[in-house]
């Protein structure tokens, strides 16, 4: 099996991939002993900065590391250009497509993308249709999944455009290397991260509503129990601004307040780490009790700007990732810099028919699944895994898409039995303001188990630091 | 700032201090437990400190009787309520990562260091063992967080609530432990006045204070000047609402003016208090009335800061 992965450190005959050459003979020097004390001073000091997240389903309060694998993931400037152009292009797109759905539905009418796909589709939100944003962004903030079956050969798996999380990761993943072996970072030129919150709230800043000069900031965040609410928390505390939940906020004539102790402030800026459905129980979900009842409206009337914008996620549905390359040929006349994975769609009955034929080599998704959940990997999958999904499909196929098992490449990783591949993959967090900015990397995720191909936090996925070399 | 994250603040520095006032007040009786006299009047000690903490009626539904033995154990790592000290730091760790990001880094990872450990404790293993290290576990943590707190955090808002809370449950925890005391201690003879009214003041940290500061025996009616009026004490209760005045009013808004009010006019009483006037038998009115207005205190800042303000500034 593992000759037919690209490994990220070393070719098929073995040799050492030269961007990876210093850490290997790094690695070589140390003792597994040592390795394994560092992994665990890295988990009491996570356990004791509180870098934990909530477990769904699990008692309340219940907190767990995600965790972290002290080998780096490491990838040359080279790759990272090419990445950092086919991120940007892609992101550009992607904005121009939402503003087009929520305007002139002009690639609707051209016939690229389907009108009911869309017009259908419970991402798309009505409430948007002809509502101006400020400079036309809508996804402030995307966290990409990119993986690699080859060298410089990327495929982009989703595009997460909602609430993307993970960059605290990010950041505490390489603060913890910075701390555990200082000396790597003596021995690479490895590109800062560190100012991720400085450029993001630039970013939030700039597109506060016209005419405000000092802008007020929010950070808004379901509460503590949520499974990111570390994440939420230390991206307040580092960009400086209040971090707030739905109870914090009121809207009295179409403006967005905040509760403080000395009275009402005004809010100009939400950046809600809350999916639409629960952002306003007066527009959406009316039970939703995470949200601030008018919000919508004070947002359709230009007086407060929320990022990501309402409506986003019609751009990151898995029914309608297939159509983006065809967005960028559409918008930016560019041809794609990173491939898209070839996808069945399910509604379409030939490819269905070629789906249910190959089901045991494919992976079917959800199309409204998240999180690694309600998915099925053929070749790891039982034949009575596989035949209930059959018969999941059949009943509804319009709920489904399917794609070919990707070779995931596989990067060394510190596991019980020593060094040994890993399947990752990489999530680089894409900022859109007046431009696009990305910083180098990204968060790696890794998939422990071996063989698993399947990367997520919630089904036993760990961190990587992700670093990106610098020429010369 | 936001009234949510000042309720945590405000919170998470009630609970800190209420951890130590309980231990402090562990300390007093089991101090006392270590001086010759009967199993009796140990648990009569118990019932007091029980009864003047509040903690009595949720103690006698888990347990019954007041024992010699119960107590200590409920007080220091009861699971079920936020009134142990197990309780106290479970909620003031929850409190601030609920704000984790409006305090600094430094005071989240002290607190969270304190729950971690907290929960390392084993009450079993712990009955075996001298229960004083627990007691200057938790003084010392509790300490450790107030420097940190008092060497990190800018001078704002936030900081400020957090001295009305700490100092608020400060003179709370003092006027009760003082009260409890009272309430125990018999006539006796000189010596047992001496180790009856020592042990109060080790447990406050408060002995070798007291030898500056008087040249006269320890005599009930110095114990009480030093722990209620004396404003170079700072553990007096004169001292905790001193600084609570003071961080009322820096946090003071459009309607909290009569709750400054209050809080400097039982400053007042404190200040212009003469021990001579309160002679034993009255302290203990004079006490009660200080709790009595300090709960009133706490009830205001509740409805002047805390809950939902919509009016626009």
């Amino acid at each position: 099996m593992g000759s037919m992965f690209y490994n990220e450190m070393y070719t098929g005959d073995g040799a050492v991939r030269s961007h990876y050459a210093a850490l290997d003979q790094w690695l070589k020097r140390q003792s597994s002993d040592w390795l394994a004390q560092k992994r665990d001073e890295a988990d009491a000091l996570f356990h004791r900065l509180g870098i934990t997240f909530a477990v769904y389903g699990e008692e309340q309060g219940t907190e767990r590391l995600i965790p972290f694998d002290i080998v780096p993931r490491v990838l040359p400037a080279s790759e990272w250009r090419l990445l950092e152009a086919g991120l940007t292009q892609r992101v550009r797109a992607l904005n121009a497509f939402v503003g087009d759905v929520y305007g002139a539905q002009q690639i609707l009418r051209a016939g690229i993308v389907p009108a009911e796909a869309i017009l259908t589709n419970a991402q798309y939100r009505p409430e948007m249709q002809d509502v101006p944003v400020p400079g036309g962004t809508y996804a402030h903030i995307a966290g990409v999944d990119i993986v690699r079956a080859g060298p410089g050969e990327f495929y982009v798996l989703e595009d997460n455009l909602r609430v993307p999380s993970g960059v605290s990761y990010m950041l505490e993943d390489r603060r913890m290397m910075m701390r555990l072996f200082p000396e790597l970072f003596s021995l690479h030129s490895v590109a800062p991260v560190e100012h991720y919150p400085e450029v993001l709230i630039n970013n939030l800043r700039s597109v506060a509503p016209a005419g405000i000069d000092d802008p007020a900031v929010v950070l808004l965040t379901p509460g503590r129990y949520n499974s990111a609410y570390f994440e939420h928390a230390f991206l307040a505390q580092q960009m400086g601004i209040e971090l707030v939940e739905g109870q914090d906020l009121f809207v009295r004539d179409d403006y967005v307040y905040m509760r403080t102790t000395r009275g009402a402030q005004r809010v100009d800026v939400v950046y809600r780490r809350i999916d639409d459905d629960f952002l306003d129980p007066l527009a959406f979900r009316p039970e939703s009790a995470l949200g601030v009842p008018g919000l919508l409206t004070a947002y359709r009337a230009g007086h407060v700007t929320v990022a990501n914008a309402i409506g986003t996620g019609i751009a990151d549905d898995k029914s309608v990732y297939p159509y983006v390359p065809e967005m960028i040929r559409f918008y930016l006349s560019e041809q794609p810099i990173l491939n898209n994975v070839p996808t069945w769609i399910l509604r379409r009955p030939q490819d269905c028919a070629h789906v249910l034929a190959n089901l045991s080599q494919l992976v079917v998704k959800e199309v409204h699944g998240a999180g690694g959940y309600g998915m099925l990997i053929g070749p790891a999958a039982s034949t009575a895994q596989i035949e209930e999904f059959r018969g999941r499909i059949q009943a509804n196929p319009e709920r489904y898409i399917a794609q070919p098992t990707l070779a995931l490449s596989a990067c060394p990783t510190f596991v019980e039995s020593g060094l040994a591949p890993r399947h990752i993959d990489l999530r680089p967090f894409v900022l859109s303001g007046r431009d696009i900015q990305i910083v180098p990397g990204g968060l790696t995720r890794v998939a422990l188990p071996e063989g698993s191909l399947v990367v997520n936090s919630s089904q036993g996925g760990g961190t990587k630091d992700t670093w990106v070399l610098e020429d010369g | 700032m936001l009234s949510r994250t000042a309720d945590h603040v405000y919170w998470l520095g009630r609970y800190v201090e209420r951890a130590e006032t309980l231990a402090r007040a562990l300390d007093v009786q089991y101090r006392l437990s270590l001086l010759p006299q009967g199993p009796q009047s140990v648990a009569a000690g118990w019932l007091d400190t029980l009864d003047e903490l509040g903690l009595l009626p949720a103690y006698r539904e888990r347990h019954g009787e007041v024992d010699s033995e119960q107590p200590a154990q409920f007080i220091a790592f009861d699971r079920h309520s936020t009134l142990s000290i197990y309780g106290c730091l479970k909620a003031a760790r929850e409190n601030a990562r609920a704000v984790r990001g409006a305090i600094t880094s430094e005071m989240w990872e002290t607190m969270n260091g304190t729950w971690l450990e907290a929960r390392g404790f084993d009450p079993q293993q712990q009955r075996q063992r001298d229960p004083g290290e627990f007691i200057d576990w938790v003084k010392h943590r509790s300490q450790l967080f107030r420097g940190v707190w008092r060497g990190t955090m800018l001078r704002d808002e936030g900081f400020a609530f957090m001295r009305v809370g700490m100092s608020l449950e400060r003179a709370d925890g003092t006027a009760r432990i003082l009260g409890a005391r009272l309430a125990t201690a018999s006539g006796g003879t000189a010596v047992s006045g001496y180790y009856q009214w020592g042990v109060l003041l080790h447990a406050m940290s408060m002995f070798e204070n007291y030898r500056k500061l008087f040249r006269e025996a320890v005599v009930p009616e110095r114990v009480a000047e030093l722990l209620v009026l004396r404003d170079d004490d700072p553990r007096s209760v004169r001292r905790a609402v001193g600084d609570l005045y003071t961080g009322l009013r820096v946090v003071a808004n459009q309607q909290s003016r009569e709750t400054e009010r209050r809080a400097g006019e039982l400053e007042a009483m404190l200040r212009f208090g003469r021990i001579e006037a309160l002679v034993v038998d009255r302290l203990r009115a004079f006490l009660d009335d200080c709790v009595v207005r300090l709960r009133d205190i706490d009830r205001r800042i509740t409805s002047d800061f805390l809950v939902a303000i919509e009016s626009v500034a």
